[in-house]
């Protein structure tokens, strides 16, 4: 018996070590990146237009400006769909046909690849209904990416507000919707919100389906209308990395990195941490 | 009061749709250009032509094999790269972790899905495709293998989550019992949880595949964008996402050329989209067989 325990302990040690060993690879990719971009990162960087032929004296502000349009944008189009579609899922649905048929298609949108995202939004947004590659039309295209996330992150909050809520407000007379609109919807927004801007907060790092509906890698100016071109941080990063001849570029295209992956993160964190909070303040 | 309560659960079941609305209008998009490129292109040059080459002034060629087989290639190897890695983790946070390695690992393991594709590639491309390369002694790292192993890390955040999900949904009785008959903990996992949950681990992996097949940018970066037919792990393919990619900005809207890339897409998509399918419908059954 004792063999037995010890053997357990082993597997429990050795299963722990490739969790940690896949919370290193995360790690390292976040090390390379500061050790090689750390040191062109600065104010000048960050606040300055871009310039192809002087890149060590510019910056990416139009990209930062740019990419956190495009987040804004699909926030707009993408979380009150999600949010509806959740609230008649989770508050209207009854389990049926329909309701499996919606929920299917949720999660295949969910797997449609990115590529196949910036191909549709190309022949659709872009040339069907001709809103040109703008910030308009990138924003409807990452939408389809978004909303799977929106509408499970929505439901998880909406699972969350008791039953006893609901049925306290129907037995004092309201309707399903009153009931909806005055107890339920109030007590999961916050989580509504959280998880939705968390889903947006992945969609600014997409890259594929932006080059082909609006991204441009250089403008003089920022963007001044929805269906202006826009610069965006991921698309930046890649011009650099793959596409341009300067020496330094690289190291640009690391502190591009950086700065991309420092927003994702900080939007990550700061919803994280809100929701927490919001779910201990709640006691029910 | 009824009225507004009818109307209002209509209107929201008809936003609802949109979702049905919009994977209908990917398809719809997709196959009437699609197609249009077959009424030129026949279905066996198509298929089974490996040459890519629609821009030669001579004789453009319209084989996808070789980015089909790129597009395999890569993907398969990823998931040979992430499986266990993923597998094993999932097993670790759902049956052996304590309540606090739990909730510092798992908040972690899904800050790897948040890392932008392109910031991968920007790793393969500099650090993961020289070492390759000088591990197995070739001039360009930039290889299928570089791609399978820079895909791997972001598969890994999805094998993981739904492995987990699917173990932790099975029924408690069934640790318990088989406690009760004095088994130990990983016998229990090996012998009663794993081959419960085997339809659910398998759509898993698959569901992590059909991320690995449409995954465009770090692939676009590390493959090597080679149109001759790949022979090893080592050389430089071009799968289907890359060609999209690189090719769409190019041509001519309306055009043979834009037609086949659409067809490509429409490949790519039909793919996807069967492996998402079945891989749900196994998900969905495997929950509903477990829940009491």
């Amino acid at each position: 018996m004792v063999g037995e325990k010890r053997r357990e302990k082993i597997y429990e040690f050795m299963f722990r070590g490739i969790t940690l060993f896949i919370v290193l690879l995360l790690l390292l990719v976040l090390w390379f990146l500061l050790k090689n971009g750390w040191s062109v990162l600065s104010w000048t960087f960050l606040s300055s237009s871009w310039s192809h032929q002087d890149i060590t004296n510019s910056g990416i502000f139009p990209a930062i400006v740019g990419t956190l349009l495009l987040g804004i944008g699909v926030f707009l189009f993408s979380v009150p769909i999600g949010i509806a579609t959740a609230i008649y899922l989770q508050e209207y649905a009854k389990d049926g046909i329909f309701t499996l048929i919606i929920t299917l298609t949720i999660r295949n949108l969910a797997g449609v690849p990115s590529i196949i995202y910036g191909v549709f939004g190309l022949a659709f947004f872009v040339w069907f209904l001709n809103l040109g590659t703008s910030l308009l039309a990138a924003s409807f295209t990452l939408m389809g990416m978004t909303l799977p996330w929106i509408i499970s992150t929505s439901q998880e909050a909406l699972q969350m507000v008791p039953h006893s809520f609901r049925e306290g407000s129907l037995a004092l007379g309201a309707t399903p919707w009153q009931t909806i609109r005055k107890v339920v919807f109030p007590s999961s927004l916050s989580g509504m919100l959280t998880g939705s801007i968390l889903g947006v907060s992945r969609a600014m790092g997409e890259t594929a389906p932006i080059i082909m509906v609006g991204a441009t890698f250089f403008m003089p100016y920022l963007p001044t209308s929805i269906f202006d071109k826009f610069m965006a941080l991921p698309y930046h990063l890649f011009i650099l990395a793959a596409q341009h001849s300067s020496p330094y570029a690289r190291q640009y295209a690391f502190a591009t990195g950086i700065v991309l992956i420092g927003l994702i993160f900080i939007m990550n964190l700061a919803m994280f941490a809100l929701r927490y909070r919001l779910r201990r303040k709640k006691v029910w | 009061m009824q009225r507004v309560d009818g109307i209002i659960k209509w209107t929201l079941f008809g936003v609802s749709c949109s979702s049905i609305l919009l994977l209908a209008g990917i398809f719809f998009f997709l196959f009437t250009t699609g197609i249009k490129a077959f009424q030129v292109i026949s279905w066996s040059q198509f298929f089974l032509g490996s040459l890519w080459n629609p821009e030669a002034y001579a004789g453009p060629q319209w084989g996808i094999l070789g980015l089909i087989i790129g597009t395999l290639m890569v993907a398969g190897g990823a998931l040979l790269f992430a499986m266990p890695l993923g597998l094993a983790s999932a097993i670790y946070l759902s049956e052996m972790a304590s309540a606090p390695w739990r909730e510092t690992l798992k908040p972690l393991l899904e800050m790897i899905a948040a890392i932008p594709s392109v910031v991968l590639g920007l790793i393969g491309l500099i650090f993961v495709s020289p070492l390759v390369a000088s591990v197995f002694g070739i001039s360009s790292g930039l290889s299928a293998l570089t791609s399978s192993l820079i895909v791997g890390i972001m598969i890994l955040p999805t094998i993981i989550s739904i492995s987990e999900d699917v173990l932790s949904s099975l029924p408690k009785d069934f640790r318990e019992a088989s406690y009760a008959l004095g088994a130990t903990r990983w016998q229990t996992i090996k012998k009663v949880l794993i081959p419960a949950a085997t339809s659910g681990l398998v759509a898993a992996m698959m569901l992590a595949l059909g991320r690995a097949v449409g995954e465009t940018m770090a692939v676009l970066m590390v493959a090597g964008n080679s149109l001759a037919m790949p022979h090893s792990f080592l050389d430089p393919v071009r799968p289907m996402t890359a060609t999209i990619a690189i090719e769409i900005k190019e041509v001519v809207q309306g055009s043979l050329h834009y037609q086949a890339l659409f067809a490509i897409g429409l490949v790519l998509f039909i793919f996807t989209f069967m492996i998402n399918f079945l891989s749900d419908m196994v998900l969905e059954k495997q929950a509903r067989k477990y829940r009491w």
